[in-house]
């Protein structure tokens, strides 16, 4: 069982023109951000929430030097370093956040679409009206319960932003149960006398979890923009918890307005690049799995030469 | 693996060596209304896939079922293995070793222990197997479930029940998808998967129907084989009575959830009672047994399950029916229908005298109709019964009365004909009346 993954990348690879482009292109961006993000200590000059080196402080509000390739801010931290460990933070954010929500969604939405009748009815009118939340409100709200318990942290932000997913991944598992269920593969579990759960185990969940991949990625651009910010609104990450980029950017906002902008530029930029991959490689997935979407590449024909002498046969 | 009897062909063996017994077996879906009927509490429509069978099966033998589209075979088969669920009557199952227990009763893990001894092949094979299974894991799932092998027995398990079945060299097999697999071998592992938990029957749903020709052959011999070897019973669902004749000692012939006729197979191929039967094997074209019987008879649409005819539900399709056969409103529609079709100037002048039709849709003994006056509506009506004196509908008619603008037509009132021996078979027909006193189970 299982998603096989040659078996997608290779649907995708065989997509014609533009979606492949995007995926690829999508993909180069975000594996840079993974090798921020793995390598941060390595790769970032200081660390995150070092505003001295040697008993040395930083500048505030320094421009670019060897020392501080981007500068520094306005609490004395160095630029570049907030910037790369920032890309840490954010993928350990969407990481989690998209993994709770599938964790939840998915089960929630096969035992829904599989046992049907009042449980589907009240997991379904619930997981709408989660969904017809503004999704930033719904991650405010969260935000605001988690702090007292949680506090500032990764954990809490990623939590916070759990709930705002669940429901795609429940009703895209549920509604491809509720027509594979009838399916007579299903039929004959039962028939081998397969109990529920392990018909939903064994039987369904292999075959109702292929779309999840693809919500995964789209998802996981959603959660950055919204991590961004709730942390510009000071509900997210604290700044000695971790470097958010949604932060960093909105202290910035005032000496952009003194006419220093480059504290705001790079974070601003580091999201704006972030969610551009992620985005790409979702929707570049989605077009390539997705049937109904996809043109192929037209691979040639090549027909082997033929020998001299060889005889046309009818 | 237990001894089981051989195959019984005498009547007396076949009853002391039961199986299966079902008693006035129905299955009935309730149609889900649309939205606003539900909101209102009203029930929708009532599918009465199976209404009414009762038969046994003996041990050892291959009962055919055999009927057009939608006459409820696959029902029938599913209620079997306790898949659908009954809604009257029961079904008893007879094991070799445990004693009757009634299949209709079972739930939840009871039901599920059941399948080790009642297994299905399905109509198509790759539907039929999970596509994110290897064929190792999909055989030996069953024994799996119900605890029965683990580690080195269960391949090793597999691997015999893959090697009945002539999936072998069985290593070729084991890891492959069913997507890899020919239709003809994807048959083979699902019946693989059917007898890998050795059970005493099998329900075979149109087995071969989706097959190649060249491989259906084949897939016939095997499940023969298997019946030899390992003492199965065989309920073998089919639309296809070439087949049929080929493979089953007795047959039942189904119409709209009901059998019409049961008997040994060559009893009904050489001398078919019921009308039905005789359309089916007319249907057959003699020098070309190969030939298929097409899924639905040329003559008439199968009448909606929901509301099937009154008396007999094969009488509006019936060339042989007679008054008893339960006449009813949508016949009459019917008749008028096709008088109109005959002659426009017929239908200009009437359509008015007549009427709406639509209401006689209803199925009812009583059918009102007419806007005109009663005695145009007479006229009418003896003009439609001049046109064929020979009708049998206007035999089963017992009174017309003046009401109103119109005509009140009752019809004798009959329910559908129940199973009567009839020489070797059983038939539900009015034509063949009881024949002896000492009425026959069957
Ligand atoms: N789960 C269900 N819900 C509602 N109606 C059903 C259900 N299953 C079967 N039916 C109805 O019951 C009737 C009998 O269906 P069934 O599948 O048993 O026929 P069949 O003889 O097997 O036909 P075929 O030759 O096409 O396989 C049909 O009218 C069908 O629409
Ligand atoms: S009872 Fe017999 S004769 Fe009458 S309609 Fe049915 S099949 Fe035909
Ligand atoms: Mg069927």
């Amino acid at each position: 069982m299982a998603v096989r993954m040659p078996h997608w990348f290779r649907q995708i690879w065989n997509t014609k023109g533009l979606s492949r482009w995007i995926f690829l292109v999508g993909l180069f961006i975000t594996l840079v951000f993974v090798v921020f993000a793995i390598f941060a200590p390595w790769i970032a000059p200081y660390h995150f929430n070092q505003t001295a080196v040697d008993g040395v402080k930083f500048p505030k509000l320094g421009s670019a030097s060897s020392d501080h390739w981007l500068g520094t801010n306005d609490q004395f931290y160095d630029i570049a370093s907030r910037m790369i460990w920032g890309a840490r933070t954010g993928l350990e954010v969407v990481v989690m956040s998209v993994a709770f929500a599938g964790v939840i969604g998915v089960p929630l939405g096969l035992l829904s679409g599989f046992v049907g009748g009042w449980i589907d009815r009240v997991l379904v009118f619930l997981m709408d009206a989660i969904y017809a939340f503004p999704s930033l409100l719904l991650a405010i709200v969260f935000a605001f319960l988690l702090k007292n318990t949680l506090g500032g942290g990764v954990v809490a932000a990623a939590l916070s932003l759990t709930a705002i997913y669940i429901p795609q991944y429940f009703r895209v598992v549920r509604n491809t149960t509720v027509s594979a269920r009838e399916a007579t593969y299903v039929e004959a579990a039962r028939a081998i006398g397969a109990p529920p759960l392990t018909i939903m185990r064994k039987y369904l969940f292999g075959n109702v979890v292929q779309s999840v991949p693809v919500l995964g990625t789209l998802n996981a651009a959603d959660a950055l923009g919204t991590l961004a910010a709730l942390g510009f609104l000071g509900l997210g990450i604290q700044p000695n918890e971790a470097s958010e980029w949604g932060y960093d950017l909105s202290r910035a906002l005032d000496d952009a307005q003194a006419g220093n902008w480059l504290p705001a530029f790079w974070p601003g930029l580091m999201i704006v690049l972030l969610i551009t991959g992620l985005t790409f490689v979702g929707e570049g997935l989605n077009e390539g799995i997705n049937p109904a979407l996809r043109r192929r590449r037209l691979q040639k024909v090549v027909f082997p030469a033929r020998t001299a002498g060889e005889e046309v046969s009818s | 693996m237990p001894t089981k009897p051989d195959t019984a062909t005498t009547e007396n063996r076949e009853r002391s060596a039961t199986v299966l017994d079902l008693d006035q077996l129905a299955v009935h879906f309730q149609l889900q209304g649309n939205a606003l009927s539900r909101l209102l509490g009203l029930k929708g429509r009532v599918v009465k896939a199976v209404d009414g069978v009762s038969l046994r099966l003996a041990r050892g033998e291959v009962l055919g079922v055999v009927g057009e589209s939608g006459s409820g075979k696959t029902t029938l088969g599913r209620a079997l293995l306790g898949l659908a669920p009954t809604s009257s009557g029961s079904i008893t199952y007879q094991s070799a070793d445990r004693g009757p227990r009634v299949v209709s009763e079972m739930r939840g893990a009871e039901l599920r222990g059941l399948r080790t001894d009642l297994q299905m092949v399905f109509q198509d094979p790759h539907a039929a197997l999970n596509p994110s299974m290897t064929i190792e894991e999909a055989v030996g799932h069953p024994l799996v479930i119900h605890g029965m092998a683990q580690g080195p027995e269960l391949k090793r398990r597999v691997e015999e029940a893959l090697d009945k079945v002539g999936l072998s060299p069985t290593e070729r097999f084991l890891t492959k998808l069913p997507s890899d697999l020919s239709g003809g071998q994807k048959q083979r592992a699902v019946i693989a998967r059917a007898i890998i938990l050795d059970p005493e029957v099998l329900v075979a749903d149109e087995p071969v129907s989706m097959l190649d020709m060249s491989v259906r052959a084949k897939i016939l011999q095997l499940m023969l084989d298997l019946k030899r070897d390992l003492g199965l019973t065989y309920v073998y669902i089919t639309h296809d009575l070439a087949t049929a004749k080929y493979f089953c000692d007795r047959i039942a012939i189904m119409y709209l959830g009901r059998v019409v006729e049961i008997g040994p197979t060559e009893e009904i191929f050489d001398h078919p009672r019921h009308p039905y039967t005789k359309a089916l094997l007319a249907a057959i074209p003699e020098p070309d047994p190969e030939k298929m019987l097409p899924r639905n008879l040329p003559r008439g649409e199968i009448p909606d399950a929901a509301e099937p005819p009154l008396g007999c539900s094969f009488h509006p399709r019936c060339p042989e029916a007679v008054r008893g056969c339960g006449w009813e409103s949508r016949d009459l529609r019917a008749l008028v229908e096709e008088h109109w079709t005959r002659s426009d100037t017929a239908f200009d002048d009437e359509q008015q005298i007549l009427g709406d039709l639509e209401h006689l849709d209803a199925p009812s003994t009583t059918a009102t109709l007419g806007s005109g006056g009663s005695s145009a509506v007479r006229g009418i009506l003896d003009r439609i019964k001049g046109e064929d004196p020979d009708e049998p509908l206007w035999s089963g008619v017992t009174s017309i009365e003046d009401t109103g603008p119109g005509v009140t037509v009752h019809f004798e009132k009959a329910g559908p004909p129940a199973l009567r021996r009839a020489g070797g078979v059983d038939v539900a027909c009015v034509l063949y009346p009881d024949e002896t006193s000492d009425r026959d189970e069957a």
